[in-house]
């Protein structure tokens, strides 16, 4: 066996679960491009803006949960406004000036978020232990030495619960077989009498959940800063290796972009002579994904006439 | 309005084509051209109002005017401004570092070729992908400047603080510039580096000017609305995507070249990060897709809210009251506001405000 074998699995595991922090970014992302082709990109101030507000109240002693379910509430508001206010008006405008629509939101928010509260950086505790897992102990029938982190684990946990949820919302739900009619076409939805707005509104209530949540894992990761907002960046590849449109989509995106993400930085950062190529070895990973398959892996092939 | 277009003979196709068919936009045109900007600006301007709010607004302006190109008249998306404009800023720092000879507008010029270069690199993803799925490209780029400027300090002259100063005398204007009246002493003044990014940024503009108006832009333009139809015409959308992409990054390296040495006179890859891609294209949205103008217009608001705010605060509540943190998200606030709004009333922007308010003054009194 290759020596180096462990050592591989180890990163190769490693990238995969920080991967599912990419997809709980996406699959934001992807909720809402699906139902009304908007591509999101204030989907990381969303983040931050949950995450701060979340932790200036625990910060207040505030119990968990209180904070937890006002913090929720206030997404959900702030979902039905944002799609009330900014995108009910830009309905039927081009896919650019919606995207340039979210830009704008995003740098609206990222001023009140830091204006309301601050732009210090705060600490979250979700109570989840940090310590690596050495594997070889627990399941020693696996026979690999790999260390693993516990909180990857139980941020993949919530993930992969998370995802659970929305597929079985999705597949059984009266709301989500609305929600897959609109987002299959607009306009035989609303012919056969599906309102199209508060199907909007729901989706961006549920996005501003799916931001709370991503938004404290990512917050007991990486602290609460100004710098979560580059969470939407490490979502950007994810879904567009994924296909804009798919959720399964998001997982493996995410798995790929974690995966390849941290192989890259230990196996190829040495011949391009530096550290820290994972932000733009993303990318270039993306790209050459999307160069076999423009439409993502998942992703609609749209069929173009003139 | 003083004059109108309807009446007008046009004897010739020469006449026709003209850059300012109206004898008045000309008149104007030049009056603003050399006596404001080349003359009254020049002589009674300070130092502050040249190196803090002319000189940034111009080099923005040109950057912005590069994005509009790509993504205003080709509508390919690019969130790698201010990557391109790293490229720029550095190969310009190396042309005129390394070789003897070399002054500054070959130079500006050169580095607008390299930038140029970079662009149809990662511009020729355009050619298999579309839409959303194109700003994997331009991401690719800003990060890989943001990178390998850091990872190789050969580009950086090995400077241990990772920012090289440009002072002064260190580089040469113009060639036989001993023979001149001018001497380096006036051109690194903050007036001579205003001449400097002056006389670009009109020639820059005045480039794109004819180029939108020629096949080049109309081809760009039917790419933009549609490259199905525009290849069934007899266009060829690769030509024409590398194209757009080539001269959008062109104007982005010369751009990135002033902003190093004409206006803040060191060079940093930090501030070349994608924050300074997006304002570049808040620039865009603000001024109006796809308008010369409009570019300058955005350059102009965006660039100049916050300084108006913290000048506004000042002078209303004292010195210093303002904090830059407040300033900051407050401009941020109402920046992300009238995006939004101006999405929603007026999808063109500035540029479109300025066209319709033209044609309400032409019929003014008659006919709201």
């Amino acid at each position: 066996m290759w020596e180096g074998l462990p050592f591989f699995l180890e990163v190769l595991v490693g990238g995969l679960l920080s991967g599912v922090m990419y997809s709980l970014v996406a699959i934001g992302f992807v909720l809402i491009y699906k139902s009304s082709g908007v591509f999101n990109f204030a989907q990381g101030t969303m983040l931050l803006f949950a995450a701060l507000t979340f932790v200036s109240m625990t910060e207040r002693q505030v119990n968990f949960w209180v904070a937890f379910s006002i913090t929720l509430v206030m997404m959900v508001i702030m979902g039905i406004i944002i799609e009330r206010t900014v995108m009910r008006p830009l309905a039927n405008q081009s896919l650019l000036s919606l995207f340039m629509a979210t830009v704008g939101l995003n740098y609206f928010l990222e001023g009140l978020a830091q204006g309301v509260w601050d732009s210090a950086v705060h600490g979250v505790d979700l109570g989840i232990s940090n310590d690596p897992i050495f594997l070889i102990e627990k399941f020693p029938i696996l026979g690999l030495d790999i260390i693993i982190s516990q909180f990857d684990i139980a941020a993949a946990l919530i993930a992969g619960s998370m995802i659970l949820g929305l597929t079985l919302f999705f597949q059984y739900t009266r709301t989500g077989l609305s929600l897959r009619a609109v987002s299959d076409d607009h306009m035989a939805a609303m012919a056969v009498g599906i309102p199209l707005s508060r199907i909007w509104a729901i989706v961006w209530a549920v996005t501003g959940v799916i931001c709370l949540i991503a938004g404290l894992l990512w917050g007991d990761r990486v602290s609460v800063s100004f710098t979560l907002t580059a969470a939407v960046l490490k979502g950007l590849p994810v879904i567009l290796i994924g296909g804009l449109t798919s959720i399964p989509g998001a997982i493996v995106g995410g798995l790929i972009i974690g995966a390849s993400e941290k192989l890259g930085e230990i196996y190829l950062a040495e011949i391009f002579g530096g550290q820290g190529i994972e932000h733009w070895w993303a990318y270039t990973t993306a790209l050459i994904f999307l160069m076999i398959r423009p439409t993502g892996i998942f992703g609609e092939k749209e069929i173009e006439r003139v | 309005m003083y004059y109108r277009e309807a009446g007008r003979l046009v004897k010739s196709f020469a006449a026709d084509r003209r850059m300012l068919p109206l004898m008045e936009d000309r008149f104007v045109t030049t009056l603003f051209v050399v006596v404001v900007m080349y003359g009254l600006v020049t002589w009674l301007a300070s130092d502050y109002i040249f190196s803090a709010i002319l000189i940034p607004m111009m080099v923005l302006g040109v950057a912005t005017l590069g994005l509009n190109i790509a993504t205003g008249y080709t509508g390919q998306l690019s969130l790698g401004t201010a990557g391109f404009m790293c490229f720029g800023a550095f190969a310009a720092f190396n042309l005129i570092f390394r070789l003897d000879w070399m002054y500054i507008p070959l130079a500006f010029f050169l580095a607008g070729l390299i930038a140029g270069l970079m662009g149809i690199i990662f511009g020729l993803p355009a050619l298999r992908i579309k839409g959303f799925y194109l700003i994997v490209s331009t991401l690719a780029a800003q990060f890989f400047a943001e990178w390998v400027f850091n990872a190789y300090p050969w580009f950086l002259n090995y400077t241990s603080s990772g920012v090289v100063n440009l002072p002064p005398f260190h580089y040469k204007v113009f060639p036989f510039q001993e023979l001149t009246p001018l001497n380096d002493a006036f051109w690194h003044s903050s007036r001579g580096r205003y001449l400097i990014t002056l006389t670009i940024t009109i020639a820059l503009i005045v480039a794109c000017k004819n180029m939108v108006r020629s096949s080049t832009g109309r081809n760009w333009m039917a790419v933009r609305d549609m490259d199905i139809a525009a290849n069934v015409i007899g266009i060829s959308v690769a030509k024409t995507k590398l194209m757009a992409f080539f001269v959008s990054t062109f104007y982005c390296g010369v751009a990135g070249a002033m902003y190093s040495y004409c206006y803040i006179g060191n060079l940093d890859f930090m501030i070349f990060n994608l924050r300074r891609s997006f304002l570049v294209m808040f620039m865009v949205i603000v001024g109006g897709l796809g308008s010369i103008l409009g570019s300058f217009l955005g350059a102009i608001f965006v660039y100049g809210w916050p300084i108006l705010v913290t000048r506004l605060g000042d002078a209303i509540f004292g010195g210093g009251t303002l904090d830059t943190a407040f300033v900051e998200n407050n401009s941020k606030i109402v920046v992300g506001t009238i995006i939004i709004v101006l999405l929603i009333r007026e999808p063109g922007g500035f540029a479109a405000l300025w066209n319709t308010s033209k044609q309400k003054l032409r019929v003014w009194p008659f006919s709201k």
